[in-house]
């Protein structure tokens, strides 16, 4: 039986308001084992920690309870204050009556209750701890940044400036990303690719970063400080150290037919390719699926013409394996497919173009050599009406609940551009709300419509519909005049909403990093920690962690930077000896743990055991405590309940429920 | 039948293996058991009819610790526990040499005493290869007559099929008996309210006497210890002090063998109280293929378990929840 102290605190009036805290302290003093407690406004405080401290040496306490806040946001202040009075810090239980009692309930009867049953849990809970003690490991000095946009690129050349080595994955066969198709960026208007193509050259020259172009994440093991990860090389059959990049593979490639990617399919490009011109690296990739060489087996005109001798039709993807001590996700976005909104009528009229389209349009290496025109007939458009939230802020099933939050930033921009260059061309933008949150933004958004004269009307587009004469009617509501609007347009640009990309939810799950519902990955603290992911070691850059615009997307990129150099300045890191072990007596060697566990921490080993007088060799499972992270998946796979956890034991786990329960 | 035993004496004599594992003559018709035929005069005791019933897998656990091989022989439906014990390395695969026999649906005393038939002093026509259509019951009460397929088991209604999933040679053709349903009770118990089923599960399982019969037959349920036999998780004890303590052992033993049941029927076979033992298990075998798609346990030893494997396509447990 423990000496139990329990320590209940007001969090000012965020517990104390809706829980009776001084009616917990009298409940709880009547527990076994409990023989002090008492209540404080801030127990976080530097006077809270020190009454926890007195009592812990006056009363020769053998373990504690705090009943305050999640142990997400206080359990290592106060094992910290615990240790420094001598008792071991896990020995110290948190009862979270905030986050799971005061905050969600507002009858004070019920809240004290509640609050008073989760004190008795972890009072029962306690009785049964240990004095663990946690090891050591040591840190792996090289991050690793998956995804090679801006945001990547960004965390990258900042790691790699405070001496780190840093490698960054990017599946496309160049670095640059979205930012790359852009054409000119709010609210300052400069080229997308003057301010972007530096930094490419910075990333690929910089002698700390390492790219692995064409290249994606395969598998991760390990865990904070010694991540080990699978990286395949998809096969380029070009020779990166032998090209030189002269391009006239793809000129002389005779099938010019594959949609381009960085076009977004609006026009076509050679099978052999480097996506865009200032591409890094400039060294083209072979696309197995419209090669005719790979198809037939007969062409081969880019071997023949490449005086490099850089071709190579045999290459294999290749699996590397690196380790690493973090780890940034910096995967980017996409915007939605628009298949569901059939009222728009984008999959019938090659006129209506989304945004990010029309940038490609808009710009000087795109499809239209930068001509402002019509897809259809190349026909200059003289109507142009632009459709906000295709997409975002939607409540139904078909869109996304969120705001995709660049959009009325780019429209305001991309609608002030066509007035400027093309003034004959009238300009239309329906709305549901202008959001221009940001510095300089509604100053920018203002002169789209004072200077620009580009005519917003707050309303929702119902249809387009494209009519015999290639033109595209326009039915509307303007809300605030109350009026049905039908107009002609030559175009429509949809401001559609993004999404995070694709392929971010296999890399969460590699990564065991939580994700919400709209796949954006989940930060461990909306406010304070936003650049980190619950897991350790896994930082977040850029839109995979919400819809962000350049500038925010280089300010967390910096952040995320700086997280990933306080982690690798480390030589060690103390691990959580909160780690499973296996009773060999009970083990039935059925490798059900090995099955579940996250980690790769189980192996099997055959070992003699003495079994009440049976002596025999059995297999049974064994646990590496360095790999194991305590997140429990086996002690409830374990059919026999030879698996336990220290800190957390099955034990210790049933005597809270049957405290609760009582 | 002596198909059999001749191979199994060939066997024997070879030195293939240094042991049998069948079953043997009863005390009474219908009541063969599992047993070990350390030599060939021992084997004059083997028998395999109808009532040959139970699955020998689980002893091949034992088997697999002692010197030699040991001759098993398992019907198709026995073979799938068989992989499943091989998959979680409780037997041994070189310790085995599996003899694969025909099975034609099994019939048990359980089943004629439904029919109307006690008192059995003999029974002609039970032969396990070839059986009649009609069997002849000598019984204290005098002759009876009963259709096989009415006294058959209830899984031989609802048969995985005809082939051995794991074997070294297979004597004996098997014969098709499929012809019920095996989620219609699930579905049934699934359309009750909440106090229906509990009335249902509540009748039912307040006839256990906690035998444990059902336990050390299953071959899933094949612990060193099992926790309602250990004092380190308190489960005993628990149960021990709930009013309705049954519901505990059996859910807690529907749960631990969760994705490892092969649905081989025996817990329902040896329950001396009649209790549908294997509703718990279909019913989670039905909502985990319904969850992550068809899976047969014991189909290979390979294949991880539907509990045990993480993919992509897994549901959200949201999602499990709103199911229900």
């Amino acid at each position: 039986m423990q000496r139990i102290g329990v320590f209940v605190c007001h969090c000012g009036s965020n517990i104390a308001a809706t829980v009776d805290v001084k009616r917990v302290v009298e409940t709880v003093k009547k527990e076994q084992g409990v023989v002090h407690a008492e209540d404080y406004p801030y127990m976080c405080s530097e006077a809270g920690q020190a009454l926890i401290a007195a009592a812990i040496k006056e009363k020769n306490l053998g373990g504690i309870v705090v009943c305050s806040c999640s142990p997400r946001m206080h359990e290592a202040t106060f094992r910290k204050a615990a240790e420094r009075a001598g008792l071991n810090p896990y020995m110290v239980e948190i009862a979270n009556i905030r986050e799971h009692c005061s905050w969600i309930h507002k009858d004070m009867e019920e809240a004290t209750e509640k609050a008073v049953i989760l004190a008795r849990a972890a009072i029962a809970k306690v009785h049964l701890n240990s004095h663990l003690q946690p090891g050591e490991s040591l840190v792996t000095k090289r991050a690793l940044v998956i995804g090679g946009g801006i945001a990547g690129i960004q965390t990258a050349l900042d790691i790699a400036e405070a001496g780190y080595e840093v490698d960054i994955v990017e599946k496309t066969p160049s670095i640059g990303g979205r930012m790359s198709q852009l054409d000119k960026t709010f609210p300052t208007l400069d080229c997308s690719a003057c301010i972007l193509t530096p930094k490419m050259v910075d990333a690929a020259a910089h002698e700390k970063i390492n790219l692995y172009t064409y290249s994606e994440v395969e598998s991760v093991s390990g865990f904070v400080g010694n991540f080990s990860v699978d990286i395949r090389k998809k096969a380029r059959f070009v020779d990166m150290n032998k090209c030189t990049g002269c391009g006239l593979c793809q000129e002389k490639c005779p099938s010019k037919k594959a949609k381009s990617e960085f076009n977004r399919g609006l026009n076509t490009r050679s099978a052999i390719y480097t996506p865009f011109a200032q591409a890094i690296p400039n060294v083209p990739v072979i696309d197995t699926e419209s090669c005719v060489k790979m198809k037939t087996g007969k062409c081969g005109l880019c071997e023949k013409v490449c005086q490099a001798g850089a071709i190579d039709y045999s290459q294999k993807d290749e699996i590397i394996t690196e380790k690493y001590g973090a780890i940034v996700v910096a995967t980017g976005f996409d915007t939605i497919n628009l298949d569901q909104y059939g009222e728009y009528a984008y999959n019938e009229s090659p006129d209506v173009i989304t945004s990010l389209e029309l940038e490609r349009v808009m710009n000087a290496a795109g499809p239209t050599k930068g001509h402002l025109e019509r897809l259809s007939d190349g026909k200059a458009p003289k109507e142009i009406v632009f459709i906000q939230c295709v997409g975002s802020r939607c409540d139904d099933h078909r869109g996304k609940p969120y705001c995709s939050k660049i959009c009325c930033m780019y429209t305001a921009k991309h609608a002030m551009l066509i007035r400027d260059k093309y003034p004959d061309v009238n300009v239309t933008v329906f709305y549901i709300d202008v959001r221009t949150p940001g510095k300089n933004f509604d100053e920018f958004y203002r002169r789209a419509v004072e200077e620009y004269g580009v005519n917003y009307i707050k309303g929702q587009v119902g249809k387009v519909v494209p009519q015999p004469d290639g033109s595209l009617l326009v039915q509307g509501s303007d809300l605030l005049d109350g009026k049905q609007i039908k107009m002609r347009a030559d175009m429509v640009v949809l401001a559609t909403a993004i999404e995070p990309e694709a392929g971010v939810r296999k890399i969460a799950t590699m990564l065991t990093a939580s994700i919400d519902t709209n796949n954006f990955l989940t930060e461990a603290h909306p406010k304070l920690r936003p650049v980190e992911s619950p897991t350790a070691g896994v930082f977040l850059s850029g839109v995979c962690q919400g819809p962000k615009d350049i500038p925010e997307t280089v300010s967390q990129a910096g952040a995320a930077a700086v997280k990933v150099i306080g982690l690798l300045a480390k030589d060690k890191l103390l691990t959580n000896p909160c780690t499973a072990e296996s009773d060999t007596l009970l083990c039935n060697g059925c490798s059900v743990c090995q099955n579940v566990c996250p980690y790769g921490a189980i192996g099997y080993e055959d070992k003699e055991v003495n079994d009440h007088g049976i002596r025999e060799t059995r297999r049974v499972a064994v646990v590496n405590s360095a790999l194991c992270q305590g997140c429990g998946a086996c002690t409830v796979a374990c059919p026999s309940g030879a698996m336990d956890l220290k800190g957390f034991s099955n034990r210790q786990i049933l005597a809270e429920v049957d405290a609760i329960c009582r | 039948m002596q198909e059999l035993v001749k191979r199994a004496k060939e066997l024997l004599a070879d030195g293939t293996v240094t042991r049998v594992l069948g079953w043997k003559k009863g005390d009474l018709a219908y009541n063969p058991e599992p047993a070990f035929f350390e030599n060939e005069e021992a084997l004059s005791e083997f028998v395999y009819d109808s009532f040959c019933g139970a699955n020998l897998s689980k002893y091949m656990i034992e088997a697999s610790k002692k010197e030699g091989k040991t001759l098993v022989f398992l019907k198709p439906c026995d073979t799938y526990s068989f992989n499943q014990l091989l998959k979680e390395h409780r037997v041994l695969r070189e310790k085995a040499y599996i003899v694969g026999v025909g099975c034609a649906g099994k019939i048990s005393a359980e089943k004629m005493k439904e029919a109307g038939i006690s008192g059995i002093l003999e029974v002609e026509g039970a032969d396990a290869l070839n059986p009649s259509e009609t069997l002849k019951v000598k019984t204290l009460y005098g002759d009876k007559e009963v259709s096989y397929k009415d006294v058959m088991l209830e899984r031989c209604h609802v048969c995985k099929g005809k082939d051995h999933m794991i074997y070294d040679e297979i004597i004996g053709e098997s014969r098709d008996t499929l012809d019920g349903d095996r989620m219609e009770k699930v579905r049934e118990i699934e359309a009750m309210s909440p106090e229906e089923k509990f009335a249902f599960f509540q009748s039912e399982l307040s006839r256990c006497i906690r035998c444990n019969a059902c336990r050390n037959v299953c071959p899933a349920c094949s612990c060193r210890k099992c926790v309602f036999d250990s004092t380190k998780f308190d489960s005993a004890q628990k149960a021990n002090v709930d009013s309705f303590e049954e519901k505990m052992f059996h859910v807690i033993r529907a749960f631990h063998v969760a994705g490892r049941c092969t649905d081989c029927g025996e817990c329902s076979r040896v329950c001396p109280q009649n209790i549908p033992l294997h509703l718990f298990n279909r019913k989670l075998i039905s909502d985990m293929n319904e969850f992550y798609g068809e899976y047969q346990a014991g189909a290979d030893a390979e294949t991880k378990g539907p509990l045990t494997a993480f993919t992509q396509d897994d549901i959200e447990p949201s999602e499990a929840r709103e199911r229900g």
